[in-house]
């Protein structure tokens, strides 16, 4: 049986994207005439739920309970905004360039239904500084939109009106939090704010706000088109869908692949990523991103959706994972995460701010051999002073992630350093 | 002073926000996209045309990574830095162009042709290593391909 892949299919790589006409020819744009002409807002978002469909940026929150806490009375300050995420930027992802890239018209009508499903009057796509390709290309499909009246006022006679722009960021991690976002859309600087108030309440400007992923995005048009039975049939777990996973490191062909949710590890590292290369073995995988706890070869065969991974110990993130080969020093790996982490801290709460640099301090020393026995012990401490609970939003205990469990996992690889006074892999 | 350009490109932005505040990272953009950087005096500029403090918009432009407070070279060299591309051995190619240049992380060439800087993943890990120069994008860049790369830019 072919698996379906509704985001993918009419992605090819050597290919420039659709344009409007070819999107249509494809069946773009009809759940948009579905659900001006046949249903309200608040039956698009019980669909939504119904189908299950679980936010693709990484925490993996339901999409339709978060919609479902915007206000949408009359009274309801407005206006009402829509954002797509598409600040792109946790370590080892690139699932989104492949969306934006491959067809942006699929997430702008996944916007306009969305911003329909919660009567948002303006919708950004806040993208990331990088995708030169992608900025030129989604430019040019929201201004098709505009010019088929997709976009605008009266949208297909329903009454509804929608503006979209683009933003596109000047680089920094934290822009990825969804209410650093807000803030740095705002033109501040992108420090996260404090919850509650929560952003459906108070987003942008103090106006009622959501914020979703490109690839969560994506996926509302199809839910329309093929119903929340049809979602949830096209994965092998219980959280509906696809999943656009990737696979980076020394493995023979990296890449991303939209697969049914819950595929195995095993297949994406073996089959579609073609094994590891010669010469290398599998040490560890971040299974979602660099803020994901390390997993091993003894859970190759765990599924990759949101709960089985939860349950191994780790995050499914992003879905899009790094793979650590047996050439590779894992201290080295976690001070180079660290490193990161420590760079994109906005400085906003002490213990991310101060708590980081140490560590990746501790690392470097580590890395060089001039490591001291209790600098192990040090790092433990740190994985509980930065984790969460103890600052104001998750970069640091994400940054905690791989630290803790390459401790867990690797610990000989860390004494060695302190005992040999070098790195091993050196 | 503002250029006219400068302005109308600043007042399109104001335009599309409840207050003119929010346009600061977009004015910076801007006004470094003509200038190639941000001085104080354009700090102070951009202040004065926005009715904000020059230290507010200073707090802006030194938080994002790609906002120049300092001069840049004609071509500014981005390169990956992040997990997959340290695996995939960006330390090599970081050698190869400090050899080749002169020139480490955060220096410019006497000669102001390159900029070189470090830069947190750019989203294509399954091309690393990766870097980009101005606004073209490098993937699975090997050290034998540098000097071809480097001599598009003059």
């Amino acid at each position: 049986m072919m698996t379906e892949r509704p985001l993918t299919r009419n992605i090819y790589p050597d290919r420039p994207p659709m344009n409007l006409k070819e999107y249509e020819q494809t069946g773009g744009y009809a759940a948009l005439r579905k659900v001006c002409s046949s249903m309200d807002p608040a039956a698009l978002q019980k669909l939504v739920q119904d189908s299950n469909l679980k936010g693709r940026g990484g925490a993996g929150f339901s999409t339709g309970m978060k919609w479902s806490l915007i206000p949408m009375d009359d009274k309801a300050a407005r206006p009402k905004y829509l954002i797509a995420n598409a600040d792109e930027m946790e370590p080892g992802t690139f699932k989104d360039r492949l969306l934006l890239e491959g067809n942006p018209h699929q997430l702008i009508e996944g916007m306009i239904l969305a911003a329909y499903a919660i009567q948002a009057d303006i919708a950004y796509v806040f993208l990331r500084w990088a995708y030169h390709e992608a900025a030129a290309l989604i430019r040019k499909s929201i201004q098709e939109a505009y010019d088929a009246g997709y976009l605008g006022t009266d949208i297909l006679g329903s009454g509804f009106h929608l503006e979209m722009y683009l933003h596109t960021g000047v680089g920094r991690y934290m822009c990825g939090e969804e209410t650093a976002l807000l803030n740095a859309l705002e033109g501040k600087r992108a420090t996260p704010r404090a919850k509650p108030p929560f952003p459906q309440i108070s987003g942008l400007f103090g106006k009622p706000t959501i914020v979703n992923n490109v690839e969560t995005l994506c996926c509302v048009p199809h839910i329309v088109n093929n119903g929340a039975a049809w979602f949830k049939g096209l994965s092998y777990s219980e959280d509906g869908g696809t999943k656009v996973y990737g696979v980076s490191g020394k493995v023979k062909r990296p890449g991303a692949w939209e697969l049914p949710m819950g595929v195995t590890m095993r297949e994406l590292i073996e089959e579609h990523a073609g094994g590891m290369k010669s010469g290398y073995e599998l040490k560890g995988v971040l299974p979602g991103g660099a803020s994901t706890d390390f997993l091993t070869t003894q859970h190759l065969d765990i599924k990759m959706d949101y709960k089985s991974v939860a349950a191994a110990g780790s995050r499914l993130g992003t879905g899009t994972m790094i793979v650590l080969d047996s050439g590779t020093c894992p201290v080295g790996f976690v001070h180079n995460l660290q490193h990161f982490f420590a760079q994109e801290s906005c400085g906003w709460c002490t213990p991310c701010r101060e708590g980081l640099p140490w560590v990746e301090k501790i690392l470097l020393a580590l890395e060089k051999g001039d490591g001291k026995p209790e600098d192990i012990e040090l790092l433990q401490m740190h994985t509980q002073f930065l984790g969460p609970g103890n600052t104001f939003c998750a970069l640091a205990p994400g940054a905690m992630e791989p630290l803790q469990s390459a401790l867990k996992y690797f610990m000989e690889d860390f004494e060695k350093h302190v005992e040999h006074k070098k790195c091993p892999y050196d | 002073m503002l250029s006219t350009t400068e302005k109308e490109a600043i007042d399109h932005e104001i335009g599309l926000v409840p207050h003119k505040r929010a346009t600061v990272i977009e004015a910076l953009k801007i006004v470094q996209q003509h200038r190639g950087w941000i001085s104080d005096d354009s700090v102070e500029e951009i202040a004065d045309y926005l009715g904000i403090s020059p230290a507010e918009v200073d707090s802006v432009a030194t938080f994002y990574n790609l906002i120049f407070r300092k001069p840049v070279g004609r071509h500014v060299i981005l390169l990956c830095d992040s997990i997959s591309c340290y695996v995939m051995g960006y330390k090599g190619l970081y050698a190869a162009l400090q050899h080749k240049l002169h020139i480490s992380f955060g220096q410019t060439c006497p000669d102001n042709r390159f900029t070189l800087l470090p830069n947190a993943c750019l989203g294509c890990c399954d091309h690393a290593p990766a870097m980009m120069i101005d606004k073209d994008l490098y993937r699975d860049i090997t050290i034998e391909q540098l000097d071809d790369i480097l001599k598009k830019y003059a």
